[in-house]
């Protein structure tokens, strides 16, 4: 796993643009909710060993002593009930951020997720909003088997109510977040435990990356990469690979998986007219399969030289051994060869 | 208080009773005549429960309801055209439509709302508790729940978070014997749900829900804990519903002596008899409460059935605020 920096946050000040540095995954995230605990105070976290311990990874470190014991909140391992209390206390007009230590722990939680939070304001006609943020590692690589390494953003992009985000870089899980906890409805922040420690330039001040909108990490035109999670990382890396060859990619990183910004999606497949779609989640079901129904009920289609590939993980629980493990989701050199099989296809 | 010394107070609390009774034989009856579709939960024969708790809250103190949450609703004082114009699918109604019987609320009365999962609203009113402490407010959130919701996970965390926090929260288990077709007997070991109370710290007690004043006494001491930092209580009120668990249920499971002897127990009949024993209430009084409830359900039926449907054109507002 490279631990190699991706250039995404804006860094040019001559421009008038905000003052940024290097900071990880972690720390940004960190950041994000420090800042807007400072400007909000009803925003509070709460978690399994949020506090001194400062989270399972580190991400709460140094939060508990800024802001003390009420709004950096110990709980019980009691996801259900941790869940519905966030749904509670967003009922009453407090911007509670939920951390769930792994996102295979939301099975625990989900009748509070699915059936309370994602529904209330529909079911009530409007009448009240549930404006509460749960953020939750996903994702394989760390050798913790099948109940610890997940990705399960295609249960909750299923689930009408629920906004969901994915952020790839240390900018986007500050600026994301931000925005996650300005917005009025229940948002679902999936984080990958591989990207705590990647570092990136992230800004400093509390700068919003708008919910809704995908980012273009590469322009190429031999094929379109969509990517999502830790693969827009190990599809960068595969693309400066592929360059070395001649074959120039553009990476696209939706960012928010919910709602999606399929006409960035689009404009970048009818440019390329090849586009494969990388997922670390099992393929069947998958948040790449309403991707490719996307792309393939629209005019885009027209558009395209070869059939849309999809790369994904397999219909498997992720194992233990190392080996196993990295066979089971896409790497890089998997996406290096299937970005080039794809470009060579007439 | 004791309702039979406050005339004012007892009649307004008899009204409330006679106006969730009318109100769910009124669902039953449109049911029946194929004017109200999907399902309904009545709550009849659990009228005291719902108004002695309700009673002894403050107006700004909060409630989470249940799938049998009409008479809550009502207690909390809603308005019952908006839940008669919801249960007839109108544009009007308290959801607009997209909620139903097992979705209302009523936020500015203090209603977090009815809940079509067993044990749903438990943790929700734990939260709900836990931003009054935060904001430094004195509301109290009580939780209605059901016996069938004192089997499920959901309740037990949320106690177990309520009793370490120390939240300002009242459990209110009405025990009606059954969930669905599954009797108490079967479904729990112990003899009282109320003796889970001890299993998370917090004091708990079984009391007679068809008394309005027990329910009224019991709810108001918990509630006066909570407000001043003493934490949660756990009651169990027992009760019994007379209707079935839903349309669909043929009360296979339960006989009709156990049925009629309840209904020997009416917590309408018993307080109407404590009332005029004590002649706090007169005959006529008591008339007169009857009749207040019969006309507000009446007119709430009829404006209700005037006002437009819910409008398809409109289905997908307010998936996302």
């Amino acid at each position: 796993m490279s631990t190699q920096t991706l250039a995404s946050a804006p860094t040019d000040s001559d421009a008038g643009r905000p003052i940024s540095r290097s900071l990880s995954y972690a720390e940004a995230i960190r950041e994000a909710i420090a800042q807007a605990m400072t400007e909000d105070e009803r925003v509070f976290l709460f978690g399994e060993d949020v506090g001194i311990y400062g989270g399972a990874f580190g991400v709460s470190a140094g939060l508990f002593e800024q802001f003390g014991p009420e709004r950096i909140r110990d709980t019980p391992i009691s996801e259900l009930g941790i869940v519905g209390a966030a749904v509670g206390a967003a009922l009453c007009d407090m911007r509670p951020i939920v951390e769930i230590q792994f996102s295979d722990f939301t099975a625990q939680a989900m009748d509070q997720i699915v059936n309370q939070a994602a529904k209330i304001h529909y079911m009530l006609g409007g009448a009240a909003n549930v404006p509460l943020v749960l953020r939750a590692p996903g994702g394989s690589g760390t050798g913790a088997a099948g109940q610890h390494s997940q990705s399960l953003e295609a249960w909750f992009v299923h689930v009408p109510g629920l906004k969901v985000v994915m952020p790839a870089t240390p900018a986007d899980a500050k600026g994301l977040l931000l925005s996650a906890i300005d917005d009025p409805n229940p948002v679902i922040v999936l984080e990958h435990k591989l990207l705590y420690k990647v570092s990136g330039e992230v800004p400093e001040n509390a700068e919003r990356v708008p919910l809704g909108k995908a980012a273009v990490r590469r322009r190429g035109d031999d094929l379109t990469i969509i990517a999502t999670g830790v693969m827009v990382q190990r599809t960068m890396e595969a693309t400066e690979a592929l360059a070395a060859e001649g074959i120039q990619a553009t990476v696209i990183d939706p960012r928010t998986l919910k709602p999606l910004d399929t006409a960035t999606i689009l404009d970048g497949v009818r440019q390329t007219g090849r586009v494969l779609l990388v997922q670390e989640a099992p393929i069947t079901g998958g948040f790449m399969s309403e991707v490719a129904a996307i792309i393939a009920g629209s005019d885009a289609l027209n558009y395209l030289l070869t059939p849309i590939k999809r790369l994904c993980g397999l219909d498997v629980p992720i194992p233990y051994a190392p080996q196993l493990e990295k066979a089971a989701v896409p790497q890089v050199a998997d996406i290096i060869a299937a970005g080039r099989t794809l470009a060579q296809e007439s | 208080m004791k309702l039979v010394q406050h005339a004012e107070e007892a009649k307004a609390a008899l009204v409330t009773m006679w106006t969730i009774r009318r109100f769910e034989e009124a669902v039953d009856e449109l049911f029946a005549r194929g004017l109200m579709h999907g399902t309904m939960h009545l709550s009849i024969g659990q009228e005291a429960s719902a108004t002695g708790a309700c009673l002894a809250m403050r107006e700004d103190d909060l409630i989470t309801s249940t799938h049998r949450g009409h008479g809550h609703c009502i207690a909390k004082g809603a308005d019952l055209e908006r839940m008669m114009a919801e249960l007839l699918a109108k544009e009007t109604g308290y959801c607009r439509g997209r909620g139903g019987s097992m979705h209302i609320a009523d936020v500015s009365k203090g209603n977090l709302g009815a809940n079509g999962i067993v044990a749903g609203g438990i943790p929700i009113a734990v939260g709900a508790a836990l931003a009054q402490t935060m904001k430094r407010s004195n509301r109290v959130v009580l939780s209605f729940f059901g016996d069938g919701a004192a089997n499920e996970g959901a309740f037990h965390e949320a106690v177990n978070l309520a009793a370490v926090w120390n939240l300002p929260v009242v459990f209110l288990c009405e025990n009606n014997h059954y969930g669905m077709s599954m009797s108490t007997e079967r479904a729990f070991k112990i003899e009282h749900i109320s003796e889970r109370a001890a299993g998370y710290g917090i004091p708990g007690v079984t009391i007679d829900g068809n008394d309005v004043q027990a329910v009224y006494d019991e709810a108001a001491v918990a509630i006066e804990r909570a407000r001043s930092g003493g934490g949660p209580t756990l009651i169990e009120a027992q009760t019994y519903r007379w209707k079935g668990h839903s349309k669909s249920d043929k009360n296979l499971y339960r006989s009709k002596e156990e049925i009629d002897d309840w209904k020997s127990r009416d917590p309408i009949g018993r307080f109407e008899a404590s009332l005029e024993d004590a002649a706090t209430l007169s005959a006529e009084d008591i008339e007169d409460a009857r009749s207040i409830a019969r006309d507000a359900v009446r007119n709430a039926i009829q404006n209700a059935t005037a006002a437009p449907d819910a409008r398809p054109e409109e289905l997908t507002d307010a998936v996302y605020a």
